[in-house]
């Protein structure tokens, strides 16, 4: 069970990297598809009380939600936009890998000093979690196409799930669902916004969209 | 019943939606749902409304509060808005800063954005889980970016995308300082305590410190993103300058106010677990940086209704700086968010009477107001004079009782920050109203027959008005009960 | 230094040449040709001794040298690498660090070779094969590091023993993460596609042959067979670190273990001819990614505490 388990995490970790290399705008869809195909094991795995009806019904939802509806609206956004690379980011595309890994390793001596109220089933999942939160913002913060940003987004949701659903902690089912909701209208919304966006402007360079100054 | 607060605007958001058959029938859904709203309040006020669901949806003084606000507020914006999408349907679009045309947003979309945002943040005030207040702040940013991109054109669209983004990155961070939370209420027995405010506050004693002082961190910054406090801010002058402003109104009036109602509810946790101090150090500092940044912004602004964002920065600044002083100062803080949001919601709506018949956001281009719009004129002079804390107006009363409870704790060098900081506010502002509203009549590039004043356009800013003027001489003392409850809830006396 | 020590260096110097053969023939089934034999390679070998050399006017000492040394170099690594279950007749603890630098030292050799003609295509490849090997030798570093810390060891042959005991334990996620990134730098030291496309004949496309464009005879026929032996080193290392199983039976084993170099040839086949060869740019970035892989390989077995 451990061993299924690490092995999401890492699969989790190594997808967060490679979304730091990749250039291709299709590839980074398709890995964050990968990223919550994994994830969607993790609460089958991660239950107490064994696999009931509730957990796998939201398995299942966020198996749907972010194996196949994200990635269907973004590539969907990204065939309007017509655009297949991502332009010049902030920080080039070796250099943010390397400092995605060692984000990585500050998360796992910074994961090493904390005392969890409860043990977790594995040690590998507060420092995967927190570095995955930190590639996300890094992702938000470096690259220059609007849908790069929202794939940072999901990426950043994504370790905030790792870190809810690996501690195994007791959200109220109408809470997760709340939540599930709230992320997809989020993507759903700033799908549509990149479709208007490349109507408007003729590209998804959020580097250019600085009329509003002062 | 309460859950009947929310769910009334979210099913006629839906509603409204499809209801093609003209826009009459939409904006009397509006108006009507926002009285519904209005008196369902009012009578929470008379009568208390029980918990529901083990008391996760629960009205107590802080949310009715906010709740009141909400409402009046809506109700107001509701009124100028028939008035202005009428309007908006008659006048042609073209575009100020660039001459280029655009089209508006589909009605349809704007008004049932409009009421399930009403739903939302009638949600955010009755939510007393942790979890659930997260999903409706959250579910405000999303029912409101559309209407922040009413008007279709360059720069409404980079607005949108800025708030959408950065509030929704904020947000998610806040989720996280959610699930900190949940890791420093788990008890020892491998019990968790539910996320409810009630059960988290009475069970404060026994919360783990650091984790709980690490959710407070995240929620800060979280929440604080939404309220606009710097140097979170930035996403603040750009949606609530672009967007229509009714809408800036309930947005620089209302949905800051829900996000600092859920900054305060995890304050209070934080106050019965004994964490107070390190909140409050916290809060002191990002009210004073928030105010000394929108006084820099506000300095040599040319465009005015970016000045009406940047001063609504300042005042979370305050709203935060007042919490941030135990004591009086929370109280002052709660009286404070009262009169800014009144004050605020009339200056947009005032704004927006400018904007259509002098056809310019900037400054320099605005002469001569109390000779065009008379009315106007006079509410947007009156207006600059509350807003920057002169009597008799209610935000000198609150704004005096912050520095108050700042000199009585001993915090001198932050009062004398404070006086500083709303004392440059206040000639800054000057320097770039008091042109605008004197001066001979200018010509103004709208035709003439928009430069009547309608009745729709000056009657809601100027019940507003009359409003805070009242609160500034006398508060009722309902109002006063409630304020005190709040406040004791929130660190009060 | 037991009887068995001989094996793997002989197995090395006598199969290395069929490696690429087996390689050969299976880019040529993908293709749907027939193909060389299978034994190609060794009379091509045989061919290039016998005949003369010419040595530019512009060369001196060292365009002569450095294939020999190349060669040299390459042995003496081969003494070093186990196989089959055997130990390596050179064997002590730190001999891994001794195998990358020797080579290393081979390709100084041929990388100083190249510039010596004074030619600008083999100053380009020579720049090229540097940069890249730069990028792939920390990653193949961290990999054996990340192997080493977890057979306590830094010997090869120790670890060739060892690590089968850990393949089936909680280090497996380890093991897999070591073999992708020595996979891939088996692709880069070897300039194989996608890093290096070893059948072109363009030279501005080319990074390794280019460098060896202006050998001919013996010295080609030295460079040919390093490279083959380079090859068989490294698939060693791959097949020697991820060979689940040791029966116990010498024999049991070695078959074993060509069989598994086979595969690997065979793989290296397939994914020759099913992968194009990446940009220029885009080289780099993947070796980082290599590197970076190895990183997450080492991070998992200190912070992790797996197993």
């Amino acid at each position: 069970m451990t061993a299924i388990f690490d092995f999401i995490l890492v699969t989790v970790a190594l997808v967060d990297l490679a979304l730091l290399g990749t250039s291709r705008l299709a590839t980074s869809v398709r890995l964050a598809a990968v990223q919550g195909m994994a994830l969607s094991l993790l609460p089958l795995l991660a239950s107490d009380d064994g696999i009931g009806l509730r957990v796998l019904l939201f398995a299942a939802g966020i198996f749907v939600l972010k194996g196949l509806v994200f990635p269907g609206l973004l590539m969907r956004a990204l065939r309007t936009a017509d655009v297949r690379h991502e332009v010049g980011p902030y920080i080039r595309y070796a250099p943010s890998m390397l400092l995605g890994v060692l984000i990585l390793a500050t998360c796992f001596w910074l994961g090493s000093e904390f005392e969890l109220p409860r043990p977790t089933i594995s040690p590998l999942v507060l420092p995967i979690a927190l570095a995955t939160i930190l590639i996300g913002l890094l992702l938000i913060v470096s690259r220059r196409t609007a849908l790069n940003q929202v794939i940072g987004y999901i990426v950043l949701e994504n370790g905030i799930f790792v870190f809810g659903a690996a501690l195994a902690l007791e959200e109220p089912f109408l809470v997760e669902i709340g939540v599930l909701l709230d992320v997809f209208v989020a993507v759903f919304v700033m799908g549509i916004t990149i479709f208007h966006i490349s109507r408007e402007f003729d590209h998804i360079d959020v580097d250019q969209l600085s009329l509003l100054k002062e | 019943m309460v859950v009947a607060l929310f769910l009334v605007p979210l099913v006629s958001g839906v509603l409204a939606y499809f209801l093609r058959k003209g826009d009459g029938p939409r904006r009397a859904l509006l108006v009507g749902v926002a009285l519904a709203h209005s008196a369902m309040t009012a009578f929470a006020w008379v009568e208390p409304l029980p918990p529901m669901f083990r008391g996760w949806f629960a009205l107590d003084a802080l949310g009715l509060l906010f709740l009141s606000i909400t409402s009046v507020l809506f109700l107001a914006v509701s009124a100028y808005s028939v008035g202005y999408l009428a309007r908006e349907r008659r006048v042609s679009h073209v575009y100020f800063e660039e001459r280029t045309r655009f089209t508006n947003e589909p009605e349809a979309i704007f008004t049932s954005c409009l009421l399930l945002f009403l739903g939302a943040m009638t949600f955010v005030a009755v939510s007393h889980h942790f979890g659930l207040l997260w999903v409706g702040v959250e579910a405000t940013t999303l029912a409101s970016a559309p209407m922040v991109y009413f008007h279709r054109h360059h720069r409404s669209l980079e607005a949108t995308w800025k708030y959408l983004l950065i509030c929704s990155v904020g947000i998610a961070l806040a989720l996280l300082g959610n699930f900190l939370l949940a890791v420093a209420a788990t008890g020892t027995s491998a019990q968790s305590h539910s996320l409810v405010v009630g059960t988290l506050v009475s069970s404060g004693a026994s919360l783990r410190l650091p984790w709980l002082r690490a959710a407070f961190l995240f929620f800060l910054v979280g929440y604080g993103t939404k309220m606009g406090l710097a140097p979170l801010h930035t996403w603040l002058p750009d949606a609530h300058s672009e967007s229509p402003s009714p809408v800036s109104a309930l947005l620089s009036g209302a949905l800051l106010n829900c996000a600092f109602l859920a900054l305060l509810r995890i304050y209070q946790v934080c106050l019965a677990a004994g964490a107070g101090a390190f909140c409050q150090e916290l809060l002191r500092f990002f009210g004073l940086f928030s105010m000394a940044i929108a006084a820099v912004f506000i300095l040599g602004q040319t465009d005015y209704k970016r000045m009406l964002a940047y001063s609504s920065v300042e005042h979370m600044g305050i709203l935060a700086l007042g919490v941030g002083l135990n004591g009086l100062g929370a109280f002052g803080a709660l009286f404070h968010s009262v009169n800014h949001s009144l004050t605020k919601a009339w200056l947009f709506l005032v704004a927006g009477n400018i904007l259509a018949v002098y056809e310019t956001k900037s400054i320099d281009q605005v002469r001569g107001l109390q000779r065009t719009l008379p009315i106007s004129g006079v509410l947007w002079l009156v207006g600059f004079l509350a807003i920057t804390g002169s009597p008799p107006f209610g935000l000198f009363l609150s704004e005096l009782t912050i520095l108050r409870a700042a000199i009585d704790q001993g915090h001198g060098v932050v009062a004398a920050l404070y006086l500083a900081l709303l004392a440059v506010i206040f000639i800054g502002m000057a320097n770039l109203v008091l042109p605008m509203v004197q001066g001979p009549a200018s010509p103004t590039p709208g035709p003439s027959a928009e430069r009547r004043e309608r009745l729709w356009a000056t009657v809601p800013p100027a019940v507003l008005c009359l409003a805070v003027l009242g609160l500034g001489v006398y508060i009722p003392p309902t109002l006063n009960v409630l304020l005190h409850s709040a406040a004791r809830l929130a660190g009060g006396p | 230094m037991t009887v068995s020590a001989i094996v793997p260096p002989a197995f090395a110097l006598v199969f290395a040449p069929l490696l690429i053969g087996v390689t050969n023939r299976t880019k040529a089934v993908f293709a749907g040709r027939q193909g060389a034999p299978l034994l190609q390679p060794y009379f091509d070998l045989v061919k290039l001794l016998g005949k003369g050399a010419v040595y530019s006017q512009t060369t001196t000492l060292v365009f002569r040298v450095g294939p020999m040394i190349g060669l040299a170099a390459v042995l003496t690594a081969s003494l070093l690498m186990p196989f089959g279950g055997c130990r390596a007749p050179l064997a002590f603890g730190g001999d891994l660090i001794l195998f990358v630098y020797l080579m290393g030292l081979a390709r100084l050799f041929t990388v100083l070779a190249a510039l010596d003609t004074g030619s600008s295509f083999e100053g380009m490849g020579a720049s090229r094969e540097v940069l890249f090997s730069t990028l792939a030798e920390p990653a193949l570093l961290l990999a054996l590091a990340a192997v080493g810390r977890e057979t306590k060891t830094l010997s090869l042959s120790q670890m060739h023993e060892l690590v089968p005991r850990l393949f089936w334990g909680h280090s497996s996620l380890i093991l897999m993460l070591v073999a992708v990134v020595l996979f891939i730098v088996f692709l880069a030291e070897n300039s194989r596609i996608p890093i290096d496309d070893p059948n072109t004949h363009l030279e501005l496309t080319m990074i390794h042959e280019v460098m060896v464009l202006d050998h001919c005879g013996p010295d080609f026929a030295f460079i040919i067979y390093g490279a083959a032996l380079k090859l068989w080193l490294l698939g060693s290392l791959i097949v020697g670190l991820l060979l689940p199983t040791r029966t116990g039976l010498r024999l049991a084993d070695l078959l074993l273990s060509l069989a598994a170099m086979a595969a690997v040839a065979v793989l290296l086949g397939v994914v020759e001819s099913t992968l194009a060869r990446f940009r220029m740019m885009r080289v780099p970035v993947f070796l980082v990614g290599a590197v970076v892989l190895a990183t997450v390989a080492l991070i998992l077995k200190y912070g992790g505490r797996l197993g």
